[in-house]
């Protein structure tokens, strides 16, 4: 049996949502499909009449600021958001984050939309979008919504959307503003898992010295992106130093729930990397924020 | 049926595709551009790299109606006519390519780098490269050749695109010269030809059923269903099998199709041919197969418990060996001290990026012809035609060129199976494993269980070593007993030992069989004897590199086995120049921050060179001299990727001192080629490179009485150089000689049968060996203390090799054997639970990318073996060999973790730190 039957290729999104519910259900959002057609290959999902492939959708390609906002085509591939100086400077860890996904050529096709609907807790775009406080723009049969991030995933690998009647569009989010930063750091493991360890997203807000806000998303650590909120809260009115460290992991790990997966990492071993990880991101997104000076961190080296 | 119109290599293309097809399928069914390759249909080995727009893409899972209106660009489209692109050349020319399997893929990868970055770095390059895989691991000639292709692109100018190489003896004419490999320009352009890419008009498609358990009664199997499925020319099982069921290179214990019991998971049940492989699967799905499930075997010390369940009914214990020499209990009375260590190793794949490919056919006379990538061909044809139940003579074996073996293509894959439904059908028949399949079928490398007991005295010399080894032979015997024999008979070290006893158990479990893989069992009981080896010389308080050096093998040596070396142990000249080499970089090191620690780690080993162990061990070829005064190897010795194509040319063009380039080399036919004997063992070099130089000195011989009796001058007076024969004032071409012996009613050609030195029987004393090889070895790691990441950061090594015939293949094979061994070290491990495959697909089992490969820097040792040609002896096993133990003991170096089994686990490495038990 073939994994699909027929292949469309709209031009415009309404078009998209046409295609899809002509197929009543039995058909699906293809973007750049590196996850997607693997699963229905691998067996995981099962093969559909037809695939809608959204990637000549000019709408859904973009970067771009407006309205206080940057908003980011679904459609836009990891290797254009990699070279974006937009985002590098104003949304620094989610460049972070799409660099360290896959190599070279799954990130020129694979898609920033193609990430969320996937719906894996450690998604490591997922986790940015979380920490950034992103936003999705959901088209569906009814017209099109706006939807926080997290409000996407039901579960590992279950996303809330309708995968056979409704794609998301758009991301936006707030740009980092003076005295904001963020960064993204995770950890993986040479041997065959292509998922992370451990992926942790950080941004803050640092005003006279203090840190007014933050955010931490982290995965895995449950069912969904974790927002770490205890250890927001303690870090809330602080002066970051790095001997918070070891408190601050103490009030993330009250949050995360963090398991063992096998072949993958055990959860005393994931319990042990908090530390570190927090070590890496949170300093350099406070320096960051301070100093408005942003080199990303390990572009293409995941 | 749609129309897809796009811009393939700048000529605008129009071809009609379903719906469903991938870019890499139509290009390579459809276009018949086949020098796109695939190797995983995962998105994971990064060869069907095509450029979509100028943007690298992974062809295997592009939807190839996406391509509408691009532009494509693949291997094909680089040269402008017989001039290669400067990519092409610096490949060629750099010694890039190995088995070439991978080439286009990765040049279409570098191509769409330098496009965009005219002058990359090494860290652009690994980056840009980091998912486009080789596993011959050509990495730094990769790296070396890209570059310097970009800098021939920015200056305009031709570039000397050979890399920096060892020092080695002063060159003969041709013997010790870094030549291009004779197919590299075929592999560099995509006209490279392997299994799949040969089509035949009726062809059709056959897939194989493979068992549901890992071990089960089969009740019944009805096929009916499957036949009846329009499109399905043949099903088959076991019962349609003409002649003898089993096949197997050393035990004939291996159905070619299950009968009665299926014993492992990729067991073939049925296999069906169809019009197109959709239709040969669905055909799969429509096979009912009734099982009883029985109860499973995992591992090899349960397979050898009184009660275990029986795998096969003979029995669970496919070979106890023994080696016995000395008194143990005086040597370990004599003993100061005395260590035991238990280490454990998982099973290992080949990854070999060409899945195996077999396509069968009748050819004009009515035989059978078999196209296929296999390390044997001669023991192929034996096999196939043993199932048909006809002679040998009605088979015909044609190699075509082999996308990567390491051993993993010595048993027969697919290729019966053609053989059954070409003779039902009439008609040609492809069988194309896909990585899944090849994954789960083929025979790994065997997981093992090694327990090494060590008497020293205070000084360091080592009075008794004691092993007991455990191999996993799975479901058959495959070469589990031969492979099992080198690992026992190597156990205890490349050391001089008064007293040794070693017992080795292969076993049959219900997991993948064990087989051949690259050092044939040595790597694992390197990895436990030297990791013993640091151990002792830690309680000892002596300098590791001091302990070996007082115990390591040396001309006078009685090896474990009995037998005294007398020549050619180059070990010791291997220990100093490592560990020279090493004190100089200890002292440029860094230091670490202080979150993580730097440190070397060094181990030693051995390989004997040839089959040994009594096996009669030869080789044949055939040298015969063309009228445009070419000169054609022929043998049927394969091509793995190892460079003896090479090798026999240069053998030849050294003895009829002719130019290299003016060498053919045809292989792996057993109608037109002589038995080269199997590709194993690090034999090639040695065995068909002495046949080639003995053919061609026959060949030599018979034109210096030709030309003596023309010329009356005696034969010494005759000299071939530069292409030409001299004698008497007078320069004949080489053509020219041709016509000679044609006029006089001759063929001017010879055929030599080699038969390397005997050898005996293990526990017969004498020689075991005809020769070995040693290698020294270093890695600095650095490991991370707060997350136990583990990094390979540089390597030193020193490979005794006997001569080094080509220097530039040699050092390739060097650096490849050592980044497998890397590999297995850092990142591969073959799982299987309760006899199911977990890494059944590349995404789970991961063999090193550029990434991983550290800067390696490489001594050769040339102490020659007498009778090896030239001197040479192997070198395709050695190089991995200390590679393990290597990395092992530097990690303990690092942070004190002594680590007991591979490969380094990352996680529990951080729980030993953190809880003080500092075994691993």
């Amino acid at each position: 049996m073939p994994l699909w039957e027929h292949y469309h290729r709209p031009s415009t999104v309404d078009q998209a949502i046409d295609n899809l519910a002509h197929y009543a259900g039995r058909a699906r959002i293809l973007a750049g499909g590196t996850d997607l057609l693997l699963e229905m290959q691998q067996g995981r999902t099962s093969p559909v009449a037809a695939v809608v492939d959204i990637t000549q959708i000019q709408e859904i390609r973009a970067i771009e600021e407006a309205d206080g906002y940057i908003l980011i085509g679904a459609g836009v591939t990891h290797t254009a958001i990699t070279h974006s100086a937009l985002l590098t400077q104003k949304a620094t860890s989610l460049v972070e984050s799409c660099g360290v996904i896959g190599g070279p050529q799954v990130r020129n096709v694979a898609t920033l939309g193609g990430n969320v609907a996937h719906a894996l807790p450690a998604g490591d775009g997922t986790l940015s979008l979380v920490a950034l406080a992103a936003e999705a723009e959901v088209a569906g049969p009814q017209g099109r919504a706006w939807r926080p991030i997290d409000s996407l995933y039901v579960g590992p690998g279950k996303s809330a959307l309708n995968h056979t009647a409704e794609m998301i569009t758009r991301f936006r989010l707030k740009p980092h503003a003076a005295g904001e930063g963020s960064a993204f750091k995770r950890i993986m493991r040479p041997q065959g898992v292509a998922l992370p360890i451990l992926g942790l997203g950080v941004w803050v807000n640092v005003v006279d010295g203090l840190i007014a806000a933050t955010r931490i998303a982290l995965g895995p650590a449950g069912p969904r992106p974790l927002r770490a909120a205890q250890a927001e809260a303690f870090l809330a009115g602080k002066a970051f130093s790095t001997e918070l460290l070891p408190a601050v992991a103490e009030q993330v790990l009250a949050d995360a729930k963090l398991r063992t997966s096998p072949h993958r990492a055990t959860a005393e071993y994931r319990t042990e990397l908090i530390l570190p990880l927090l070590a890496r991101a949170l300093p350099l997104a406070v320096r960051r924020a301070t100093t408005g000076h942003v080199t990303p961190e390990g572009i293409g080296e995941g | 049926m749609k129309t897809l119109s796009f811009t393939v290599n700048g000529a605008a293309t129009q071809v009609e595709v379903e719906d469903h097809e991938y870019l890499a399928e139509v290009l390579r069914n459809r276009l018949g551009l086949t020098g796109t390759k695939i190797g995983c249909n995962e998105a994971e080995c990064g060869i069907c790299t095509v450029l979509v727009n100028g943007t690298p893409v992974v062809s295997c899972i592009y939807p190839a109606l996406r391509a509408e209106g691009a532009s494509v660009e693949t291997i094909e489209g680089l040269a402008e006519g017989e001039k290669l692109h400067p990519l092409q050349e610096a490949f060629v020319e750099g010694g890039a390519p190995q088995c070439g399997y991978c080439i286009p893929g990765v040049i279409m990868t570098a191509k769409g780098l330098i496009d965009t970055n005219p002058d990359p770095t090494d860290h652009d390059i690994k980056v840009a490269l980091k998912d486009t895989l080789c596993r011959c691991a050509g990495y730094s000639f990769i790296t070396h050749a890209i570059q310097s292709a970009a800098k021939q692109i920015r200056e305009g100018e031709k570039q000397n695109h050979l890399p920096a190489l060892p020092e080695t003896l002063a060159p003969l004419n041709v013997i010790g010269r870094p030549f291009p490999r004779p197919d590299a320009v075929l592999k560099v352009t995509g006209k490279a030809l392997y299994s799949d890419d040969f089509n035949f008009p009726g062809m059709l498609h056959a897939r194989t059923l493979r068992a549901k358990y890992p071990h089960a009664r089969i009740l019944k199997i009805d096929t009916a269903k499957a036949k009846a499925l329009p499109g399905v020319h043949a099903v088959l099982t076991a019962d349609d099998i003409p002649g003898e069921k089993n096949h197997g290179l050393v035990i004939q214990d291996w159905p070619a199709l299950a009968v009665d019991k299926v014993r492992y998971i990729g067991d073939p049940v049925a296999i069906v041919a169809a019009d197109t492989r959709e239709i040969a699967s669905a055909a799969l799905a429509l096979i009912e197969v009734e099982y009883e499930p029985l109860p499973v075997v995992s591992d090899p010390v349960q397979a050898h418990q009184p009660d275990a369940p029986l795998v096969m009914e003979s029995g669970n214990l496919l070979k106890h060996i023994k080696v016995r020499k000395g008194d143990m209990d005086q040597g370990f009375a004599e003993a100061d001290v005395i260590l035991e260590e238990t280490f454990h190793t998982p099973a290992y794949d080949h990854a070999f990026l060409e899945p195996e490919c077999s396509i069968g056919r009748i050819d004009e006379d009515g035989r059978f012809e078999i196209i296929v990538g296999s390390q044997i061909p001669y023991q192929d044809r034996s096999q196939v035609a043993r199932c048909l139940g006809v002679s040998d003579d009605q088979v015909r074996i044609k190699g075509a060129l082999i996308g990567g073996g390491f051993g993993g293509k010595e048993d027969i894959a697919g290729q019966i199976h053609v053989a059954l439904l070409t003779k039902v059908t009439g008609r040609p028949v492809k069988m194309l494993y896909d990585r899944h399949e090849s994954l789960i079928f083929h025979p790994k490398r065997h997981a093992t269980q090694i327990t090494v007991k060590v008497g020293a005295k205070t000084d360091g010399t080592l009075t008794a070593v004691e092993t007991i080894l455990y191999g996993d032979s799975g479901a058959y015997a495959s070469l589990g007993e031969k492979v099992m024999t080198r690992a026992t008979t190597h156990s205890a070290g490349p050391y001089e030992v008064q007293n040794v006893k070693a017992d080795c158990y292969a076993m049959y479990t219900n997991n993948p069989p064990a087989g051949a893989f690259r050092g044939f069992g040595v790597l694992q009981s390197a990895f436990a004897v030297e990791s013993v080896m640091d151990m002792l010389a830690e309680r000892l308080g002596i300098d590791p590199v001091e302990l070996r050096r007082k115990n390591l093998h040396r001309v006078g040596t009685v090896t474990n086995t009995g037998q005294t070396l007398r020549e050619s142990v180059g070990l010791g000249r291997c220990l100093e120049l490592v560990s020279a080499e090493v004190e100089k970089r200890k002292e440029a090191t860094q230091p670490a921050s202080k979150n993580k620690r730097r440190a070397w780690g060094l181990a030693v080993g051995y390989k004997n060179t040839g089959l040994g162990g009594g096996a009669p061990d030869k080789s044949s070829a055939e040298v015969e001299l063309y009228h445009d005064g070419t000169v054609q190897v022929r043998t049927s010795a394969a091509e793995i990727g190892q460079g003896l194509v090479g090798v026999v040319a240069m053998a030849a063009a050294e003895e009829l001192g002719m130019k290299y380039e003016d060498v053919r080399v045809l292989l792996s036919d057993t109608d037109l080629t002589p038995d080269g004997g199997p590709t194993t063992a690090s034999r090639q070099t040695f065995v068909t490179g002495n046949a080639a130089r003995m053919a061609a000195r026959t060949l030599r011989n018979a034109i210096e009485a030709t030309l003596s009796e023309l010329y009356d001058q005696p034969p010494q007076n005759i000299r071939f150089e530069e292409g030409l024969a001299r004698v008497n004032g007078h320069s004949l071409p080489m053509s020219e000689v041709a016509q000679i012996f044609k006029r006089e009613g001759r063929e001017p050609k010879a055929t030599y049968e080699y038969w390397a030195p005997k050898t005996q029987p293990l526990g017969t004393g004498g020689d075991m060996h005809f020769a070995f090889s040693y290698a020294a070895q270093a890695a600095e790691v650095e490991v991370d203390l707060d997350t136990g990441e583990v990094k390979v950061l540089q390597m030193v090594a020193a490979h005794d090799i006997g001569r080094a015939i080509n220097p530039l293949a040699l050092q390739g094979q060097i650096e490849g054997g050592m980044v497998m061994g890397l590999g297995h070290a850092m990142t591969e491990e073959f799982i299987v639970e309760d006899g199911i495959v977990f890494t059944d697909v590349l995404a789970r089992y991961k063999m090193p990318s550029i990434k991983h490969a550290p800067p390696i820097t490489s001594f050769i040792v040339e102490d020659a073996a007498s009778t090896g040609p030239y001197g040479a002896k192997g070198v395709g096993e050695i190089a991995s060999i200390p590679t393990l133990a290597a990395i092992s003991n530097a990690v303990y170096n690092a942070c004190g973790v002594r680590l007991h089994k591979l490969p380094v686990d990352q996680d529990s490495l951080l729980r030993a730190l953190k809880s003080g038990n500092r075994t691993g």
